[in-house]
């Protein structure tokens, strides 16, 4: 049926001039891609165009914009006295997050690695968090760690207290949400590494660390520079989890990069040139984060 | 395979995992104090959340309407947008397509800022059909992606016989390879209701008016209502009508959420 099917497709295409039935198929390409370039330039590329032209403007929340005022909004943000404190608190937890973050979902990775009923269970258990919305996962917590609620009560703990309970409080938050989902995309690189390999490795006398260290891992590099990348823009990008655990508290030691442009935007700040201006620092860094991880990513493996 | 004192410690694990969502199910049903359920076991804290400023049900339904207008314009865009980039050659499809992908790389907070601005332009300030605009806009990398992956891995030999019963590029996709690429749709679907349903910075920052706050923005204000006091009985109820739609979907719809990843992981 194929080869008839082919030969009448080419025999219809003679009917018309080529050249015609190209253009055609070129319009009717753009057509259905219309949408998409549609969506693309009115909520992506317009906005950019815009966030940048806002950077360098006097542009209140409520007064719109009062004129260029370049470069006025990036050096007040770089001289707010909360800024340096958010980045440098931003890159702790982003450091913190990632390492317990990818160690344990390699674990669990790991742990239910061969499929069997057992693991059906612990991998739909594992999964679960996942499928909350990360404010409803903080809302959750957020009751989890209260002293009135919380089932830790006889703990004595106070869960966001102080400064670094409420940082390991968010970073174990975090885990639960995302463990699951980083344990899901190491699976699928695990069994992507074929069953030949262990073979040979077992046949070489490699006991079980060895074959971890000098098979799993290497071979495992791609997945694991994926959720690597994810997981430090993830963070880098921490906003949900601290405006409702800790709203940047206490004292401002949880303020993170999103959550001051939220501030200078709509809370008390009004100010969105401001906002727009750390708004573009806060994308060249993550830019910047990103090709760095690619180069040292990809050097390792050459 | 596995010996039980591994089962005991993996199982202890899951338990883990799982406590949290078993304690705000309890929790908001137990008695508490300075809750709506001081004593006994009941649903005080529900009716708290169901009476709270424009009811329950308003937010439930705003939560609803948006996700389902995401979900629909997300399918419609990508269903149409997957086509084009896998089967059709046209000038400026590998740069729209990177543009699109491009979105991935530009922070939430970024684009939160402008689009605030540029939808009082529109007229769409404070309205959920902006808000599912711009939530199906966040949803097109990963759509996007996978329907062109999905269309990709039909046989060619389908359309094109398709094409000589005579059906045109629209009925072709219609009939012949939307059931193709079902998976992929129920996927990209099941990704967007999910996300749409569960987002909070997004009508935070664009959505004011608290009669049209979706669910989350909804029980987090609730939170915030009395000075210093927090009913978190209601939260809690809160909380366990949030997760509840989207923890049955997930476990009814689990196998397409772990493939999605799989494909997608696999070819990417």
């Amino acid at each position: 049926m194929s080869v008839a099917s082919r030969i009448s497709v080419t025999e219809r295409s003679g009917l018309v001039s080529r050249p015609a039935a190209a253009r055609k198929r070129k319009l009717t390409g753009w057509a259905y891609a219309a949408p998409t370039a549609l969506f693309v330039l009115i909520f992506f590329v317009t906005p950019i165009l815009l966030v940048g032209r806002m950077s360098v403007s006097d542009w209140g929340l409520f007064a719109g914009n009062r004129g260029l005022n370049a470069p006025e909004n990036f050096t007040d943000v770089a001289e707010y006295r909360l800024f340096w404190p958010a980045v440098w608190f931003t890159v702790k937890y982003t450091l913190v997050t990632t390492v317990i973050l990818l160690g344990l979902a390699l674990l669990l990775a790991l742990i239910v690695q061969e499929s069997s009923r057992w693991t059906g269970f612990l991998r739909t258990s594992f999964l679960v968090p996942s499928a909350l919305g990360l404010a409803s996962a903080s809302l959750l917590f957020y009751a989890l760690y209260s002293p009135q609620s919380s089932p830790f009560g006889f703990l004595g703990v106070s869960f966001l207290g102080t400064p670094t309970a409420a940082l390991w409080s968010t970073v174990a938050l975090i885990v639960w949400r995302f463990a699951g989902f980083y344990m899901l995309l190491l699976l699928v690189g695990l069994q992507g590494i074929s069953a030949d390999v262990y073979e040979a490795a077992r046949l070489d006398g490699a006991g079980r660390w060895q074959t971890f260290r000098y098979v799993t891992l290497p071979l495992l590099r791609s997945s694991i520079a994926l959720c690597t990348i994810l997981c430090v823009t993830g963070s880098m990008l921490a906003f949900d989890q601290f405006y409702l655990l800790t709203k940047g508290g206490p004292d401002n030691s949880t303020l993170t990069i999103v959550q001051l442009i939220y501030n200078f935007a709509f809370f008390g700040g009004n100010d969105l040139g401001r906002a727009a201006a750390l708004s573009i620092m806060l994308l060249a860094a993550l830019l910047i984060a990103n090709v760095l991880q690619f180069r040292g990513l990809r050097g390792k493996e050459g | 395979m596995i010996r039980t004192p591994q089962k005991v410690l993996t199982g202890g694990l899951a338990l883990l995992f799982l406590f949290p969502l078993l304690w705000a199910s309890v929790a908001s049903v137990s008695p508490q104090a300075g809750s709506a359920q001081i004593d006994g076991w009941g649903l005080g804290n529900y009716r708290t959340l169901a009476n709270y400023q424009a009811g329950i049900g308003q937010y439930l339904l705003n939560s609803t309407a948006v996700s389902l207008m995401t979900v629909a314009f997300t399918l419609f865009v990508s269903l149409l947008g997957g086509y084009a980039f896998a089967q059709f050659r046209f000038p400026g499809r590998d740069l729209l397509f990177l543009v699109t992908l491009a979105i991935l790389m530009v922070p939430y907070a970024t684009l939160l800022i402008p689009l605030y601005v540029l939808l009082n332009q529109l007229g769409l300030q404070d309205s959920l059909l902006g808000l599912a605009l711009v939530l199906t806009m966040f949803q097109l990398p990963f759509a996007t992606f996978m329907m062109r992956i999905s269309f990709e891995s039909v046989p060619k030999d389908l359309s094109e016989s398709a094409q000589v019963d005579g059906c045109g590029t629209l009925r072709t996709l219609l009939y012949v390879l939307v059931p193709a690429v079902k998976p992929g749709l129920i996927t990209v679907g099941l990704f967007a209701f999910l996300a749409a349903w569960n987002d909070f910075i997004t009508p935070l920052v664009l959505i004011s008016d608290s009669a049209k706050m979706p669910l989350p923005l909804a029980v987090a204000n609730m939170r915030q209502q009395v000075m210093g006091i927090v009913d978190y009985g209601a939260t809690e109820a809160g909380v366990v009508v949030l997760a509840l739609p989207c923890v049955v979907l997930f476990l009814a719809l689990q196998r397409h959420y772990v493939r999605g990843f799989m494909s997608g992981a696999l070819k990417g």
